[in-house]
């Protein structure tokens, strides 16, 4: 229980500890602790952050699948208007072509028809000449009985 | 371990004798072999068990506290960094809530004093005949393995703050600053002729609530400890009585022991705490 030298001692001791303390404890460690809660500070508001921005492509993606799907829809009528165009065009062509067709199949008939006839009259003059010969015994001259020729061939 | 040869008294003041090396006016230099001799060397003697248990232990702090501040990384921290960092964190909680000043010293300060203390206070819980047996058996007769029931260490603890509370009432005050807050309150007055009288009064009074701060400090610490010790060694008393009294004084030593965990911590945090808070007093400018 004496107040002795003790005293002394322990109080250098202290002044030592308490500077080594401040010297080469303390500041590691606390510098330590405030850099890993600054990281965790910034780790968490990066997460913020990308969650942030995670939801804003989210929102983007989204506007643009819309958009894309607005689009495609546009070319589906887009095209199908333009099939039904091309159907209506080849459908028309086609009518067309069959009408031109059968006039030129109906004037080729004509044609044929009128030439047949052109024939036959030939011949049905021939054949008038023929008979009118058999029946005079005489040579007709079928140049000076043209136009009764032809008056008889065209009313056949 | 209390030896048969030795009465109660003998074997409690046993106890509580220093292993003491000093100066005695008639052998000199050397060793003291008894209380008697210990007391005659007065002042010229130092308490080796209590000042080697007392370094000891915050040589031991210093060194893993050291091995993990060199180890501090922001990152994933270890074991050890990880203990130490509780640490720091209580103790720098506590600073930022009592101390309002801006002052570096102060939380590595409130560190050293916490684990100082509660490290010398957990030697109370080391089973009281244990140590001074082993030390006996290497020739060591007296052995005190708590340091903080030694005046010495708690007054040299509580000197060491009060002369920090000093330089910094002084530093941030000055002279005259701190001399104002020691006379002019609590009574003040603009009478000329009662104001020397009222300021002799103020020193008197703010003089007692200045010395009472590391009286307050070291005498609490002190006392807590030494009745803990004592009661300890009162119930290594018990063992010496025969089986039935032996084993009722085990679960008081147990019970007693459990409670002591509290104290430990408790004086260790109340003495930083103090420290803080009067330190955050000396930087307080009432002016």
């Amino acid at each position: 229980m004496n107040i002795n030298l003790t005293l002394i001692a322990q109080l250098i001791a202290f002044a030592v500890f308490v500077w080594f303390t401040l010297r080469f404890i303390w500041p590691p460690l606390i510098n330590a602790m405030n850099e890993r809660k600054a990281k965790i500070a910034d780790g968490l508001a990066a997460a913020e952050q990308g969650q942030q921005a995670q939801a804003q492509a989210q929102k983007e993606a989204e506007s643009v699948l819309q958009q894309a799907r607005v689009q495609a829809a546009e070319i589906k009528s887009n095209a199908e208007k333009e099939a039904t165009q091309i159907v209506d065009q080849a459908r028309a062509k086609g009518r067309a072509e069959a009408e031109r067709q059968l006039t030129a199949a109906q004037a080729e008939i004509v044609q044929e028809t009128n030439k047949a006839r052109e024939g036959l009259r030939a011949k049905v003059a021939e054949l008038v000449v023929a008979g009118a010969e058999k029946i005079l015994q005489k040579e007709i001259n079928a140049q000076a009985h043209r136009t009764i020729l032809n008056r008889v061939a065209q009313q056949i | 371990m209390a030896g048969t040869e030795l009465t109660s008294a003998e074997y409690i003041k046993h106890h509580l004798t220093n292993l003491t090396f000093g100066y005695h006016p008639e052998t000199g230099w050397g060793m003291a072999h008894s209380a008697q001799e210990a007391a005659a060397m007065g002042f010229n003697a130092i308490h080796l068990d209590s000042i080697g248990w007392s370094v000891g232990l915050i040589a031991l702090f210093a060194f893993y506290f050291r091995r993990a501040a060199q180890q501090a990384t922001a990152g994933i921290p270890g074991v050890l960094q990880n203990g130490v960092e509780m640490i720091i964190d209580f103790v720098n909680e506590s600073v930022r809530g009592s101390f309002s000043g801006k002052n570096d010293l102060v939380a590595p300060l409130a560190l050293t004093i916490f684990c100082w203390v509660f490290l010398m206070n957990l030697m109370d819980l080391v089973p009281v005949d244990l140590l001074p047996w082993l030390f006996s058996l290497m020739g060591v007769h007296y052995m005190k393995v708590v340091p903080s029931t030694d005046p010495n260490i708690t007054f040299a603890l509580a000197l060491g703050v009060f002369m920090l509370i000093l330089f910094y009432s002084i530093k941030i005050k000055g002279v005259g600053g701190f001399v104002g807050e020691l006379t002019g309150i609590p009574f003040q007055t603009d009478n000329l002729l009662l104001k020397p009288f009222f300021m002799l009064v103020n020193l008197v009074l703010e003089g007692v609530n200045l010395i009472a701060k590391p009286i307050s400090l070291s005498l609490r610490l002190f006392g807590n400890m030494y009745a803990g010790e004592m009661i300890f060694i009162l119930i290594a008393l018990m063992y010496s009585g025969g089986w039935l009294i032996g084993i009722f004084g085990g679960a008081l030593q147990f019970v007693w022991a459990v409670f002591h965990i509290l104290v430990v911590t408790l004086q260790a945090f109340i003495f930083m705490t103090l420290t803080i808070v009067y330190l955050d007093m000396a930087h307080a400018d009432h002016h």
